[in-house]
């Protein structure tokens, strides 16, 4: 391929070479099972439990409030799941939004069918979440609100310390999932008043199959996996030593980084987006254009539909995303766009570039040099005129 | 936003076969221009953009053999989708065109089959075509005051994405598909935006009683 230009690091981010250069030896020379009382196992114990205290800095968190697992799904099942059914006695009620990840809405689906309730609040036009809305959808039954810190497709930043803050005063449990925030955005758990928060290391240029729940002290939450002690039996298992070790190693530098890198990436996404909707008529633009990601451009190309455009792109050396249903495996439109209030044809037609590191000017120039004509080509093969 | 893709069959990195591939980068016999100066003798549309797939097909026949002469067309849609109705105008036009009756029977899985296979998710996009194809020759016949060889179809559309009627609903029945899911693999019906489901289940519940008494 002539070009390679990734611009999909909302889905994955490849990692850092120092990153793996520090998982290395823990595979071969350094392989202990931490549970081993011998030193080569305490060799591993100790190197997560050095991982664990790294984390729990940058959190603003206690070491024993980090739990392991094996990503951002299970964090936001073992979230879900595990305080509800930890707290039913207490109440069956759950808020969320309409936005979230199917890791969260499917989770609350599961809750549902065993007599849970969930509010599912609808965002605003720009695709954030009213904190009044959820403020008065909490009940005396109320017992986990859970909002994304920001949104995976369009990403929108939600108010999450305010929604904490309403959370903390009426007593109930907040999670929010923060996997696309890591290196953009402030992960303090006090600041943000939280009491559970989903972290995943493939969003990070960390290794992939590793993620952390935060869990404060004191929130009740049940297991949902059973086996042996391991992570305080919150999540047993033997751990995944290397991609704990990356993980952390992967937070730091992303924390590092966050405010010049998310200045950086601001700039580029501010011109990619004004610059689209220049060049290539009817194109809207999808969520708040201020209070986003500083990395994530999503714009709906109508009369066009999205995995034509990203075939197109793919055979310009462009790796970008869809919302459209031919992208989703499941035939549906994006949930998010719809969301938005935006008919299914603007969900068909909507492309998500979402920038990283490697990123520059130059790659963003490119692909506003081919996007405009690939645009016009499809539309050229497309039957609608809007 | 899920980008998942299907195994690679020739280990490319492209998800489609090759001839997909063609056909969607180089798509055949498209409507090039404004279709309204287009000078057809059939024109047929089925889908929406809402569904996520719409086809619009034209046709020019040759009244004296009664074959099809050009087929034009134009699709929103994926890369299965445009490649599926490239291909298939095509067949119809290739070795001096296709005879109007033939055309008319064409299935999906002979666009399928010419198009050396699709992802299983994927096969719905070749539903259309056809679809569209009978729309146009249907439209034909009405314009050529050939009424008498329409096709009427008094089936009701269920599935309004795919065009999937009532009939072939009850067909797949009768063939032994029981449930939702053995209907809609049969049918394709509700793989569109699936607000059809209950309607179907209902129907597919009706001719159960019907023919099976159960």
């Amino acid at each position: 391929m002539e070009n390679n230009i990734y611009l999909d690091h909302a889905a994955t981010t490849p990692m850092d070479p120092l990153v793996y250069e520090v998982m290395k030896p823990y595979f071969i020379d350094k392989f202990g099972n931490p549970s081993s009382i011998y030193q080569t196992g305490q060799i591993a114990k100790n190197a997560i439990e050095k991982s664990r205290l790294q984390v729990a800095e940058i959190l603003n968190a206690k070491p024993e409030e980090i739990i392991f697992t094996s990503g951002g799904t299970e964090s936001d099942n073992l979230a879900i799941l595990g305080v509800a059914r930890a707290n039913k006695h207490k109440g069956k009620h759950i808020i969320t939004s309409n936005i979230e990840h199917h890791a969260v809405l499917h989770a609350c689906e599961a809750l549902e069918k065993e007599g849970f309730e969930v509010t599912y609040i609808p965002v605003e036009k720009n695709g954030i979440v009213s904190p009044d809305k959820v403020k008065k959808a909490m009940r005396d039954d109320t017992v986990l609100v859970s909002i994304m810190y920001a949104n995976n497709e369009i990403g929108t930043i939600q108010p999450i310390a305010k929604i904490g803050r309403t959370c903390k005063k009426r007593g109930i449990p907040f999670h929010t999932d923060a996997c696309q925030t890591t290196g953009a955005l402030m992960l303090d758990v006090d600041k943000l008043h939280l009491d559970l928060m989903t972290i995943n290391g493939s969003k990070m240029y960390g290794p992939k199959g590793v993620g952390v729940l935060y869990i404060r002290k004191g929130i009740a939450l049940s297991q949902i996996m059973y086996g042996g002690g391991q992570e305080k039996k919150i999540r047993p298992g033997t751990e995944n030593v290397p991609a704990i070790i990356g993980f952390a190693k992967a937070l730091e530098i992303a924390e590092k980084e966050r405010e010049k890198e998310s200045k950086r990436l601001t700039k580029l996404r501010d011109y990619m987006i004004k610059e689209i909707l220049n060049k290539i008529p009817k194109t809207q633009l999808n969520g708040d254009a201020i209070n986003r990601l500083p990395n994530n451009v999503n714009i709906s190309i109508l009369e066009i539909e999205g995995e034509s455009l990203l075939l197109r792109l793919d055979m310009k050396g462009i790796s970008a995303s869809s919302g459209s249903a031919c992208t989703s495996g499941s035939l549906d439109p994006s949930h998010v766009i719809l969301a938005l209030g935006k008919p299914s044809f603007v969900a068909h037609g909507s492309l998500r570039f979402t920038l990283g590191r490697s990123t520059t000017k130059k790659d963003i120039d490119y692909v506003l040099e081919v996007l405009p004509k690939i645009a016009e080509d499809l539309r050229a093969i497309s039957p609608i005129s809007l | 936003m899920n980008t998942s893709k299907d195994e690679n069959q020739d280990g490319s990195g492209w998800v489609y076969s090759q001839r997909v591939k063609e056909h969607f980068f180089n798509p055949k016999n498209l409507l090039q221009g404004d279709p309204n100066e287009y000078k057809s003798d059939g024109v047929g549309y089925v889908g929406s953009p809402a569904c996520g797939d719409m086809m619009k097909m034209w046709i020019k026949v040759d009244h004296i053999t009664d074959t099809v002469v050009e087929c034009k067309w134009r699709t929103f849609g994926c890369a299965s989708a445009i490649a599926s109705t490239s291909i298939l105008s095509e067949m119809v036009t290739e070795n001096g065109g296709m005879s109007i009756d033939k055309a008319f029977k064409i299935k999906p899985q002979d666009i399928v089959e010419r198009l050396a296979g699709l992802p299983d998710r994927k096969i719905h996009c070749s539903v259309l075509g056809d679809k569209a194809l009978r729309a146009a020759i249907n439209d034909y016949f009405r314009k050529s005051k050939q009424e008498g060889r329409i096709v009427k179809d008094k089936a009701k559309v269920i599935c309004t994405c795919l065009n999937v009627t009532n009939h072939e609903i009850e067909d797949a029945v009768l063939e032994g598909k029981l449930t939702y899911e053995e209907v809609q693999k049969k049918t394709k019906c509700g793989t569109g935006c699936g607000s059809c489901k209950s309607r179907i289940e209902e129907l597919i519940e009706q001719y159960k009683l019907q023919y099976y008494g159960e």
